[in-house]
């Protein structure tokens, strides 16, 4: 088991989104949750990853068989969970090329392993900027800034594909990308994807579901998971939408 | 999750809270003066370096003149009462004879200066830096003079300055900080004891990189430097300075003067890395730093740069400052300025433009953690007669924590209506959403601060030199965090 959630509730500024949520993610498995605006999707992201101004009000979360609410969110990075962000934070002075190798280093310390040098770190991510067509000119800029939204999001693959992550929760990934985009993303997310590696997609918008062939879908609703099930929901929910699911609460 | 916050400020804390790692104190013997400052010390300075008479009567004027004056009070600086009573104004390491060469120096203070990186002796000296190291009151002894000398170029202390070269000394000391200047400026004039002196002849560029590390020791000496230099036309001089100071519980003074003079097609670029010590985390001790530093662009496109990293003192109020005079003269001023805990730090420059076509360029980081207050404060002058000339100024202050304040104090004064002036502020605190990107990828809260810190100042720190930018690197992450990859 990668992620097992139990009963989990959760408060942002004294104000409960999620009321006891249930989830299993086994090695290997493509997660989808789906809901509406305002049913608690982003804020689950942030509780895995821990953020700060996210508090737990109940319920247990295990990683791989790890207490995970007890890490602090560096560890749970090293542990290997990765949230790539909906809107990546542009952070000026701080070199793209500097940053993805702290970060990666950081990673092998916590593994003992070695650091790698400048130049050593550039022969191991030139395969991932082949992929994505990232020119290297690109590690030069300033992390994330002045990147246009598909840049941004392609800076979170790359770094996904780096740190190599057990779980990679991929928080609207289709946001602000084109159609060609989205589909280089999805298809280097695939192939590329490390061995036993699971995923938690949260998004809006089923169109994502058709490059990323999702193994279990969720639907959200209130805080809650209201249906699980596999491809055949998106059908119901493009007809039906959202309100269809609510008399399921 | 609220422990996970707590636990995050309290991280954040400990990194900001590093020990002060040039604390040590150097057990040597020790000649120094009674306490106070009156003529009779100022004369007794004078006798005992041997001085000529005219620096005896600048010193007495100076004095006089210091009488007369007040400490500042305009600052945004608490400054609590100095007894200048109880201050010893020279304080040097004992000695019978006259040093021939650095094999006589105490090996204890030798070993003080390897314990802070600074290598004196022959095999280990740094390359491409010649070094004047200033002990308390007493310049210790200053590398590759030889070298220097086939170039023409002076490099020794003041003192050495003012027995081998007293004409250049009395034709340019005080040309840029008069003694009446101000109130701290007038105290060190008269009992300035040591400091560094550089003259750069016609047409020669300095092939050494020149630096001078103080250090203050003694506990109840106040540090008086004084620093002379001079470039020719033509000539170009890099200049470093450096400084720390041990712990002690009392405040220990530091008053020093900086005068810079280029002549036609000079460039002088001063880099000052201050470390001195800077309190402990409930603002007990640390030293009072008043500095006046002061160039003049004399000649036609003369250029004076100032790069300044300010870590330390529990007090700071320092403005290097350009006067450019001649036509198409430049005057640069980057500052980063780090204050915690209690520190104060009012620093910032002037610019006086009196020529035509001149140019100046501020930029000033101002970054405040703890309960520290940090204030930039600048003049931007253009004279009614300085036709076209143009300053461009930035000023972004940066907030760590919830208790620290930043100000920028701007004033801005023009006579001439061709003149071009930017002016850019900035004031941001530390985002909440930006530390936790860099710790969702696996990066401490301590290294992120460190990260954000330094991508912050980056425009200043790439302005060192090379050997400089890497010391400040390292000092700006010690202030902040463990390493900074």
């Amino acid at each position: 088991m990668i992620l097992k959630l139990q009963n989990l509730s959760a408060s942002v500024n004294n104000i409960s989104i999620l009321k006891g949520l249930n989830l299993d993610i086994k090695e290997n498995e493509v997660h989808v949750i789906m809901g509406p605006n305002g049913s608690g999707k982003s804020t689950l992201s942030k509780i895995l990853a821990g953020h700060p101004n996210y508090s737990v009000d109940g319920g247990v979360v295990f990683f791989n068989n790890k207490n995970l609410l007890e890490m602090p969110p560096e560890t749970r990075s090293h542990e290997g969970l990765f949230l790539a962000f909906q809107y990546p934070i542009e952070i000026a002075g701080v070199s793209n090329y500097d940053f993805l190798r702290i970060a990666y280093n950081e990673q092998r310390k916590h593994k003992k392993e070695s650091e790698l040098d400048p130049v050593e770190f550039m022969k191991y991510i030139q395969n991932y900027l082949k992929k994505l067509k990232i020119k290297n000119e690109f590690l030069n800029r300033d992390l994330n800034e002045g990147f246009s939204g598909g840049e941004k999001k392609k800076n979170e693959i790359l770094q996904m594909l780096i740190l190599s992550p057990k779980l990679t929760i991929l928080d609207e990934i289709d946001s602000g990308l084109d159609i060609d985009a989205l589909k280089l993303i999805c298809q280097t997310i695939i192939e590329d994807r490390s061995p036993k590696s699971s995923f938690l997609i949260i998004t809006h918008y089923p169109r994502v579901l058709t490059y990323l062939k999702p193994d279990f879908i969720h639907i959200m609703r209130e805080g809650k998971i209201v249906k699980s099930g596999n491809m055949e929901l998106i059908d119901r929910l493009e007809e039906f939408g959202y309100e269809s699911f609510s008399n399921e609460i | 999750m609220n422990e996970t916050k707590n636990q995050k400020n309290l991280e954040i804390n400990q990194v900001l809270n590093q020990p002060y790692k040039y604390g040590f104190e150097t057990k040597i013997e020790k000649e120094f003066f009674p306490k106070g400052i009156n003529e009779d010390i100022v004369k007794l300075i004078s006798e005992k370096k041997n001085e000529p008479n005219f620096l005896r009567n600048f010193r007495l004027r100076s004095y006089r003149k210091w009488l007369k004056m007040k400490l500042p009070e305009w600052a945004n600086l608490n400054i609590k009462n100095i007894n200048f009573d109880e201050i010893v104004c020279y304080s040097a390491p004992k000695q019978k004879n006259k040093l021939q060469s650095l094999d006589e120096v105490d090996p204890e203070i030798l070993k003080t200066f390897e314990k802070l990186g600074i290598s004196l002796e022959e095999q280990k000296k740094l390359s491409n830096v010649a070094i004047d190291a200033v002990f308390d009151s007493f310049s210790i002894g200053t590398t590759y003079k030889e070298k220097l000398a086939k170039f023409g170029v002076i490099f020794c202390s003041i003192s050495e300055a003012i027995e081998f070269y007293p004409n250049l000394v009395e034709k340019f000391l005080g040309t840029v900080v008069p003694y009446g200047d101000n109130f701290f400026a007038g105290l060190n004039s008269a009992v300035f004891s040591d400091g560094s002196f550089c003259y750069i002849p016609k047409n020669i560029s300095c092939p050494l990189e020149l630096s001078t590390y103080f250090r203050i020791n003694d506990k109840e000496s106040g540090q008086f430097e004084r620093t002379l230099i001079i470039a020719e036309k033509n000539s170009k001089v890099n200049y470093l300075e450096g400084c720390t100071a041990p712990k002690f519980s009392e405040n220990q003074l530091h008053a020093a003067i900086v005068e810079l003079i280029a002549f036609e097609n000079a460039i002088i670029n001063y880099s000052t890395v201050q470390n001195w010590y800077s309190g402990d985390n409930k603002g007990i001790g640390g030293i009072y730093n008043f500095v006046t530093k002061r160039g003049l662009c004399v000649g036609i496109n003369s250029s004076i740069s100032w790069t300044q990293v300010e870590t330390g003192s529990a007090i700071t109020w320092k403005y290097p400052s350009c006067n450019l005079i001649g036509k198409g003269s430049t005057g640069d001023f980057y500052s980063i300025a780090l204050t915690n805990n209690y520190q104060q730090a009012d620093t910032g420059t002037k610019m006086i433009h009196i020529g035509e076509k001149t140019k100046s360029k501020i930029i000033s980081k101002g970054i405040s953690c703890g309960f520290s207050k940090n204030s930039y404060r600048g003049l931007v002058k253009i004279a009614a007669n300085s036709k076209y000339s143009r300053n461009f100024s930035q000023c972004d202050s940066f907030l760590i924590g919830s208790s620290s304040s930043a100000c920028t104090y701007p004033y801005i004064d023009i006579w001439n209506s061709t003149a071009i002036i930017e002016h850019e502020a900035k004031i941001s605190k530390i985002s909440e959403e930006q530390l936790f990107y860099l710790i969702q990828r696996g990066i401490s809260a301590e290294q992120a601060v460190g990260l954000l810190v330094s991508g912050f100042c980056k425009d200043v720190v790439m302005m060192l030199p090379m050997e400089f930018a890497m010391e400040a690197d390292k000092l700006l992450s010690l202030k902040l965090e463990g390493t900074v990859g």
